[in-house]
Order: C-alpha cells, then structure tokens, then sequence
C-alpha cells in the first residue's frame, strides 16, 4: 500500500472499525429488515439510505487519507473537499500510543496515536494500521524522534523489563472503594431498599435515571476496562505501559517528558496503605471556560498500589525526588483546618514535592527543569497570617506545584532558590 | 529576587491619568444620571443619589490609582520580574528562555494616551503574565529585548 512517493494508506476496514459502535447499531437495525424478507422493505428505504451514504463517506474519507515519514516529520494528508497536510514534526512527540478498541481487535488493526507537546498541543491519529505493522513502525518513529535521523530498519530487539503489573483482585476492590464505587453502591443499597419497602417507587426511579445509571456504569467500566492488568516496563526508549480487557492500549513515555508526577491517596485507601500515582505530560492545557474536562487526561501509571511500589515508580520518572517534610506552620489551621494535617513541601537540586489534601492527601512531583515559570501569591487573608503561596508552573496538562501557605519569609526564600536551581537544572545536559 | 536592589520599573504615569480619568467620567456620568432619575421626587433625594455616587467615584480613585501604583517589572539577567496586586498580592518569575511569544496590544483608549501592553505567554497556561500601560517605545523595546534573549536563552520543554 505504498505509492512512488512513499505515500502510504491505513488499512481498508478502517472506516468499519471508525463507525465502531455505530456500525454495530446499523447491523441491529438491519437484521430484522433481512429477517422480515423483501416484504415491506420499503418502510426501511431511509433507514438503509442513510447507512449507505454513512458508509460511502466513511470509504471516501479512507480513501483521501495518506500518510508518510518526510525527514523528521509526519505527514498526514485528508479531507476531499477541504484537504488538510498536517505536518507533524517527531521531536515534539512526547508519547506514542497504541489503541486497539475491541472491534479492531477483531479485525486485526490498531490505531497509532502520537501525543504533540506545545501550547496547541494536538494528537497524529493514524487509524487503523495492520497490527503487526504497528509495532515496528512506533519503534522507527521513537527512534526518529530522539536521533532526528533516518535507520529505516535496524533489526534491533529493545529489551525491556516489567517493573509491576496490577493485580485485577486489587484493581476491582480498588474500584469499589473509590469515590465514584462508593456513590454507586450506595445509590444500589438504597434502591434494593425502596424495592423491598415500595416496589412501585423503585421502579419508577430505575425507569427515570436508566440514562445516569447507563453513564456511571459507563464511566466505572471504562476506568476497569482502561487500567485492566496495566503493566510497567523500562525500556531504553521509555516508560511502557500496557494496559486492557477489551480495548487495548500501549503507551510510551519518553524520558524527560514527564512534566509532573501526582500520587493521590484517598480517604479509605489510606486506611489500606494504597495510592494512586499519575503523570502529566506537555500538551493541551485547560483553558478559561473549558471546566474540568482535561482532568481525565492525566496517565494512571500504577492505578492502585503500595506507597513504596509507587515511590519506587516515582524514582524511574523524577530521579533523586524529595521527600514532603517542610511541614506548615501551625497558625496555618486558622486559615485551613482541613488542608493543615497535610500541607507540606519539600526539595531536592533538581526536583520540588508539595502535599495538600482536605479528605484525600495528594502528593504533587514537579522536576525543576521543567518549571516554566514561578509566582509568588499574597491573599488578604494570607497578609493578616503572613503566609504566602509559592506557585511552580509546568507546561503539563492539569498539574503544577503549589507551596501553599508558607512563612512569608521562607516562602520568599523558597521562590529566589527554586529560581536558581530552576536556572541551573535547564542548563544541564539531559 | 527580593535582593533590595532590584531595579523596579513602572508603568508610564500616563496609565495612571488614564485609569483614573475612566472611574472619573463612569462617576460622573452615574451621578448625572441619578440625579435626573431622582429629581422627579425630590431634589433632596436626587442630591444625596449624586452624592453617593460622587463618593463612591472617590473612592474607586484611590482603589484605582493603588492598584496602578502597584504594577513593577524588572528585567533581570535570566529571568523577568512582574508585580501586581493590592489586595491579591503577586510577583511573577519569568525565565526568558521560558517564554514561546510576546505580544504588543493597544487598545483605542490605550492608544490615544500612547500606551500599550505587553504580554508573555510560556508553555504554562497559568504563568500568563502582563505589564499594562507601558508608553509605546518603551512597549518595542521591551518586546524586542525579551524576544532576543528568548532566543540566545530558548530551552526545550
């Protein structure tokens, strides 16, 4: 599939596997047609209609797609009316993914996904390639990205090793522990109760909230569905990371691109010495009016462990991170009872820690180089305390550091080192 | 950083004359205003509504010109300085390796006073950092100073 200029097309049944969850419903609404016979077929003649255009511009679109490996650059080239070139330049790729939803599995392909850093920070979609050329090709473009030179076929094996796999026992109890598992067993015990006091009444609720229970079922299943036997490895290239039941996904990190490490511990999990740990990479960031949405986008590395799995984890992203242990000063339980058993900070040459929390503790890692810009923040209510807040800001997508709270003095102090060490650790090698 | 030598700068006096002149004519115009509203009344009432606008004009000068008064920036060997802020206090720390692009904006108030304002955006959403009122020449000069260092600076994200 490769024309005289090294233009390349994704593979044929693309469109189908696109249509994904659309197609499935179109072959439920013609099945019974087909059933029926030619009976009465002219009921369904806008019914089949609309599928054959949906499927006519989902060929067309394939068929006007092309992609090719220019120097050091992507390039993908669509659209038939409106064609689009877009140029996407390997250097400032900062992970690769490989998707593969459950319908592509099926038919052997898979989706390869390239994350863009930058303020515009977009994604090169290459959707559906052969799967088994998927593997070598994201190997030539890792190795495009950090050499910015052409090796069209070194037959080289990266070895890599497996540093954790999550047991799927601990990812279901984690999930049943968690926020959104507590909300829905509980939302489950009181309809179970309403059924035995008053069965019409429970009726009445699971027919008016089916959409809701739908989308947190959703929403739990893909969260089980994502971090489903995730597994960790270190190769030279990266961080990999392996992770699905249905749809799979393989993902890596490129060294140095991490822009902030986060490791959430909630309330109950606590109680059970569990954590959550997730990193942050350049791209797209939350802007004014867009709400929560880019929340989501953090990558869950180890989505529940041990403290000391994830500290171990922490040490293959931030080398030589700090350890919280600036505790706060005491008048700051004035200010914030809840936050103050938490709040802290602390630092190495190269790395920042801040912790905060109300309910749940969350442990913010922000490597110095990467630190974009610092401020410095003095509230009303701060000036009566003297205290301070000490912001480190990272070009990720949701995370920076936040010394919240400081001494006035200490914080002031904190902001001209951190400054220096932040001058000193951008110019190191990397 | 808060080495007591720092250079402070400040905007141009004349951001100063602008912003107050702005609250001045709102003022006055409000006050006007209640006081035709309210003369169908009483003239007693239609004074005091004037007044209070008056005050509160007042009032709005003095918040006006501190929160003017408060603006800084220091250009610094690596990095610049911006403060802003009474009651929110804030002091920004921009390396200028950090910063992706400036830009020089006026608006057409801005613009009869000769004033203009100069933006530096980073790869961080949050560091977004301003200095208003700067007079015209010294607006270029500060945006082609920041865009050479930038340049002989840049580092990678």
């Amino acid at each position: 599939m490769t024309d005289r200029d090294g233009w390349r097309r994704l593979h044929p049944v693309s469109p189908v596997v696109r249509a994904g969850r659309a197609a499935i419903a179109i072959f439920i609404v013609l099945i019974p047609i087909a059933l029926r016979g030619g009976g009465n077929l002219s009921d369904s003649y806008i019914q089949i209609g609309v599928v054959g255009v949906l499927a006519a511009l989902g060929f067309v679109n394939w068929l006007v797609t092309r992609w090719r490996i220019d120097g050091d650059d992507l390039r993908i080239e669509t659209g038939l009316i409106r064609r689009q070139s877009l140029r996407f330049p390997l250097a400032q790729v900062q992970a690769i993914d490989i998707v593969q939803p459950g319908l592509a599995r099926i038919f052997r392909v898979a989706e390869l996904r390239l994350r863009m850093g930058g303020a515009t920070g977009g994604t090169a979609r290459l959707a559906y390639l052969p799967q088994q050329e998927v593997e070598p090709l994201r190997a030539q473009l890792l190795r495009l990205a950090t050499n910015g030179e052409a090796e069209p076929h070194e037959p080289e094996e990266i070895e890599e090793r497996v540093l954790t796999t999550v047991p799927t026992l601990q990812l279901v109890a984690s999930i049943f522990v968690s926020d959104v598992g507590i909300v829905v067993e509980l939302v489950f015990v009181a309809l179970v109760l309403t059924a035995f006091l008053a069965p019409e009444a429970a009726a009445g609720i699971v027919g008016g909230g089916a959409a809701e229970l739908i989308a947190v079922a959703t929403l739990v299943w893909r969260r089980f569905n994502q971090e489903y036997k995730l597994t960790v490895a270190a190769a030279p290239d990266g961080l990999r990371l392996r992770s699905g039941l249905v749809a799979l996904n393989a993902e890596t990190i490129r060294p140095g691109r991490v822009q902030a490490v986060r490791l959430v511990e909630p309330f109950i999990w606590r109680r059970l010495g569990w954590c959550r740990l997730e990193v942050d990479l350049a791209g797209r960031q939350k802007r004014k009016g867009e709400g929560e949405a880019s929340r989501g986008q953090l990558r869950a590395l180890l989505p529940v462990g041990s403290r000391a799995l994830a500290l171990e984890l922490l040490d293959h992203l931030v080398p030589d991170a700090p350890s919280p242990d600036r505790r706060a000063p005491r008048r700051v339980a004035w200010k914030s009872p809840l936050r103050y058993r938490f709040l802290a900070w602390g630092r190495t040459d190269t790395a920042v820690v801040t912790m905060t929390g109300r309910v749940r503790r969350v442990t913010v890692w922000v490597p110095l180089e990467k630190a974009q810009s610092l401020r410095l923040v003095e509230g009303p209510l701060q000036r009566r305390l003297r205290l301070v807040t000490v912001h480190v800001d990272t070009a990720g997508r949701a995370l920076h550091a936040a010394l919240r709270d400081r001494d006035r003095d200490e914080g002031r102090e904190a902001l001209s080192e951190l400054v220096g060490l932040a001058q000193t650790a951008r110019r190191a090698p990397p | 950083m808060l080495e007591p030598d720092t250079a402070w700068r400040t905007p141009s006096p004349r951001l100063l004359t602008l912003r107050r002149l702005e609250v001045g004519v709102v003022a006055l115009l409000l006050s006007a205003g209640l006081f035709a509203l309210f003369l169908s009344r009483s003239v007693a009432a239609a004074a005091i509504a004037a007044a209070a606008a008056l005050v509160a004009g007042a009032v709005g000068e003095v918040v006006v010109s501190r929160r003017v008064r408060s603006w800084g920036y220091a250009e610094r060997e690596e990095d610049l300085l911006v403060r802003r802020g009474v009651l929110f206090f804030r002091m920004s720390v921009i390396p200028y390796g950090r910063m992706q692009f400036i830009d020089v904006s006026a608006g057409p108030l801005e613009r009869a006073f000769g004033l203009a304002t100069v933006r530096m955006h980073t790869a961080a959403a949050a560091s977004d950092a301003r200095i208003p009122g700067l007079a015209a020449d010294e607006a270029s000069r500060v945006r082609d100073r920041l865009a050479e260092l930038g340049e002989s600076l840049a580092a990678g994200l």
